[in-house]
């Protein structure tokens, strides 16, 4: 790539930096610690909390009789109570920590009145708390990842205008003229989220709108939570801390803003293929459909520049717990992505929809993806903003080896058990009559259903080291006499 | 690339288009249905055959008129069923049952006994909450009315495992009251049957809350049994 030379170094967030951009990183770290230690608390209690709602609602698919006469307990809510608290409890508090620090460090400028994203954090936490307690009471929406009760909105939305716009403003007051494909994805996201749910809210809860429009606009948001928050941050951190641990720069700028405007444009669209074959006018369809092919050009450019930046020097990478868990998470975007796409096409579609193939799916997205990403963020940024290092090497690797494992397998179960679920829910004989009884389907699942609850349980024991590990750090007296060295994965196996 | 405003009207302009596209658009198009009869008549007044009709003074189409004196549907659900479905919300039912009929040939649906024609967007008009679901580890319950009677639904929810032996249906049990059989009353008339092997005892009986009552009246209501002009039926 044929870059000018001011890009190549704007585009750098490694600059080797003289002593004064030193400094001024180190601020930077500094304003974040309260807020960034706040988040990041209150992150790993949802992510535990959600682990165990996880947990038992996976336990319930083969153990019906498992707090069989709960109400509060009960499948469906227990289900919601999961999601909401893995995606606004755990998912939005890391990147509550994540995406203003490393914006601020882009922007070169310390993150002023932290206070006021610190009284963010506590109205979102509580908001996010009403709403769980409210799903588990009852209370509960009927509309996918949007279940909290109205009466937790109102706070969710004060929290996200002290938190969210810090971001903005950090990007207005900065003091370096570089700007990094990171920062688009960070600004784009941190604007984009409220808007969906705004829209979401108003369609939805406050004046639904009428018949199937729910639908559309249900979708259009749910899959833009993922698609437009979740997603851009991810990869906006990707983007930052690969060339940064790695100290080499990213691939190519041109690839960055093809990638950028390419998932602007596409990913939006791509919701509606959660109604193929429903109650929706066809050619609202064939536009999902279109998007989610179309999706496959930002998820190739991404893939190439993150890959030909990491080539070469893998070993390296494998010896950083921050780049092991990013790479993995990069490396599954592009899996879970083409994935999708194909999922958009209405013969794969036609297997796939209504199974758990589509729940491996999500999982493959929200946690393959953008968890193992927060993951390995979380491991860089905790010691610049504590100034020490993270007390086990050996609970790191514990970590790693669960959740990879653990979330890699449970992929593959749901995603082959779907598949033939799919295939045998629609397998039809040629006198016209269904090849398997619908109890046939549902018993044959049931050695899969076991075995996404093993492979839950194996990540939960990755969750629990991290969280040992986190509170350890947390609680550690830095011992002045031995300079701290970062943890490295050096002599594992 | 650099400056904020230039950025936020990007990140604008496509989310806006796709809400615009898919929403508003869908919005306008879908927004304004009715409850329709089963065939629609021109100015006229003839039957025409799907929605629309092409108006021979202007070569316009129009959209047909319902046909007068005949039933309209779908049907606004009232009382009970009406809170039943508040019910079948807040016990998320949803996310283990789809209400949606795919067209034949599309899936199984139909070979299923799910439905005889294709869900079409009329059909949800007067859902104030529409839960058309993304899962079907149990089977769609469009057309459940249709299927089971009373005593069979509440059978079903106090112990999916009475009609349904090795189902994963979680049972709603805490929907029921187990209370004594009152002993100068008598059973009460509202028990419900429940076989032996799964009765709570001698000298009880089990008794519906109205909360049982109402989900029981919302899943009879579930049908789409009655004809609209924009269904095509292939025979
Ligand atoms: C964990 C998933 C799950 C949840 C949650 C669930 N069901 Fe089911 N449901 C099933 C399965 C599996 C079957 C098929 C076996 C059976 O009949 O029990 C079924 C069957 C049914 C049937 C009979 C359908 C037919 O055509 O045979 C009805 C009616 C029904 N469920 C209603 C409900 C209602 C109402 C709720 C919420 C209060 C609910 N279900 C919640 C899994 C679920």
């Amino acid at each position: 790539m044929s870059v000018p030379a001011s890009i190549a170094t704007a585009i750098d967030p490694r600059t080797e930096s003289p002593e004064a951009i030193r400094v001024r990183l180190s601020e930077v770290d500094t304003s974040m610690k309260v807020p960034g230690v706040f988040f990041m608390i209150s992150a790993l209690f949802w992510l535990m909390a959600g682990t165990v709602f996880a947990l038992i609602a996976a336990i319930k698919f083969h153990n019906v009789d498992f707090l069989g006469d709960s109400e509060a307990f009960t499948f469906g809510r227990v289900r919601s109570a999961h999601l909401n608290a893995m995606i606004y409890g755990w998912g939005t508090n890391v990147i509550f920590a994540v995406a203003p620090w490393i914006m601020g460090r882009l922007c070169r400028t310390r993150i002023r009145f932290t206070n006021i994203l610190v009284i963010g954090g506590v109205f979102w936490n509580i908001g996010v708390t009403i709403g769980i307690f409210g799903i588990l009471a009852g209370d509960k929406i009927g509309v996918e990842w949007l279940e909290m009760p109205a009466y937790a909105t109102p706070l969710l939305a004060i929290a996200f205008a002290c938190t969210g716009v810090w971001v903005v403003l950090l990007f207005r007051w900065r003091e370096s003229g570089h700007v990094y494909v990171s920062q688009w994805y960070f600004l784009a996201a941190f604007f984009w989220l409220p808007w969906l749910y705004t829209i979401a809210q108003i369609m939805l809860v406050f004046e639904p709108a009428r018949g199937v429009v729910q639908s559309l606009t249900n979708w259009w948001f749910a899959h833009n939570v993922l698609g437009l928050w979740l997603t851009p941050i991810a990869l906006g951190a990707a983007y930052y801390l690969i060339p940064k641990v790695l100290g080499r720069p990213i691939y190519s700028y041109y690839l960055s803003v093809i990638g950028f405007w390419s998932l602007a444009l596409f990913y939006n669209w791509a919701g509606v293929h959660h109604l193929i074959g429903g109650p929706i006018p066809a050619w609202l369809i064939s536009a999902g459909t279109v998007a989610s092919v179309m999706m496959v050009i930002p998820v190739i450019v991404v893939a190439i520049n993150h890959h030909m930046t990491v080539v070469g020097l893998h070993k390296e990478g494998w010896a950083s717990p921050t780049i092991r868990f990013v790479v993995f998470g990069a490396i599954n975007y592009t899996a879970v992505s083409l994935l999708g796409s194909a999922m958009a096409l209405r013969s794969v579609n036609e297997v796939t929809h209504f199974t758990h193939f589509t729940v491996g799916h999500a999982h493959h997205g929200v946690y393959s993806f953008f968890t193992m990403i927060m993951f390995g963020a979380v491991y860089y940024m905790m010691p610049r903003l504590l100034n020490r290092e993270w007390p086990s090497a050996m609970l790191i690797s514990l970590h790693w080896w669960a959740t990879a494992v653990g979330v890699t397998l449970m992929v593959v179960v749901l995603s082959l058990g779907g598949w033939i679920q799919g295939l045998r829910l629609n397998a039809i004989s040629d006198d016209g009559t269904v090849v398997y009884q619908f109890m046939e389907v549902m018993e044959y699942l049931n050695p899969y259903m076991v075995m996404r609850s093993l492979t839950g349980v194996l990540i939960t024991i990755g969750h629990v080291a991290f969280f040992i590990n986190f509170f350890w750090m947390l609680c550690q007296r830095p011992d002045p006499r031995t300079p701290a060295r970062p943890t490295l994965l050096t002599n594992e196996a | 690339m650099r400056s904020l405003p230039l950025i936020f009207l990007g990140v604008f302009f496509t989310l806006a288009l796709s809400w615009v596209g898919i929403v508003l658009v869908g919005h306008l198009q879908l927004g304004d249905l009715e409850p329709a009869s089963a065939v629609l008549v021109n100015q006229e007044a003839e039957p025409i055959a799907g929605v629309f009709f092409r108006d021979d003074r202007t070569g316009a189409y129009r959209m047909g008129a319902n046909q007068p004196g005949e039933p309209v549907f779908p049907i606004q659900l009232t009382g009970s069923a009406q809170r039943g479905k508040r019910i079948y919300e807040s016990m998320g039912c949803i996310y283990c049952h789809s209400q949606q009929v795919r067209r034949q040939g599309f899936g199984s649906d139909f070979e299923r006994g799910w439905g005889d024609r294709q869900s079409v967007p009329r059909d949800y008009i007067h859902h104030e909450r529409v839960m058309l679901g993304t899962m079907r580890t149990g089977p769609d319950l469009s057309n459940v009315g249709l299927r089971y009677s009373e005593l069979w639904q509440h059978q079903h929810l106090f112990n999916p495992q009475i009609t349904s032996p090795g189902s994963i249906m979680p049972r709603y049990a805490f929907l029921y009251e187990v209370r004594p059989i009152s002993e100068d009353r008598g059973p009460s008339p509202r028990a419900i049957q429940i076989p032996d092997a799964f009765h709570p005892g001698p000298g009880l009986e089990v008794v519906p809350t109205q909360r049982a009552v109402d989900l029981v009246a919302y899943l009879m209501n579930l049908r789409q049994d009655y004809d609209l002009p924009e269904i095509r039926r292939a025979e």
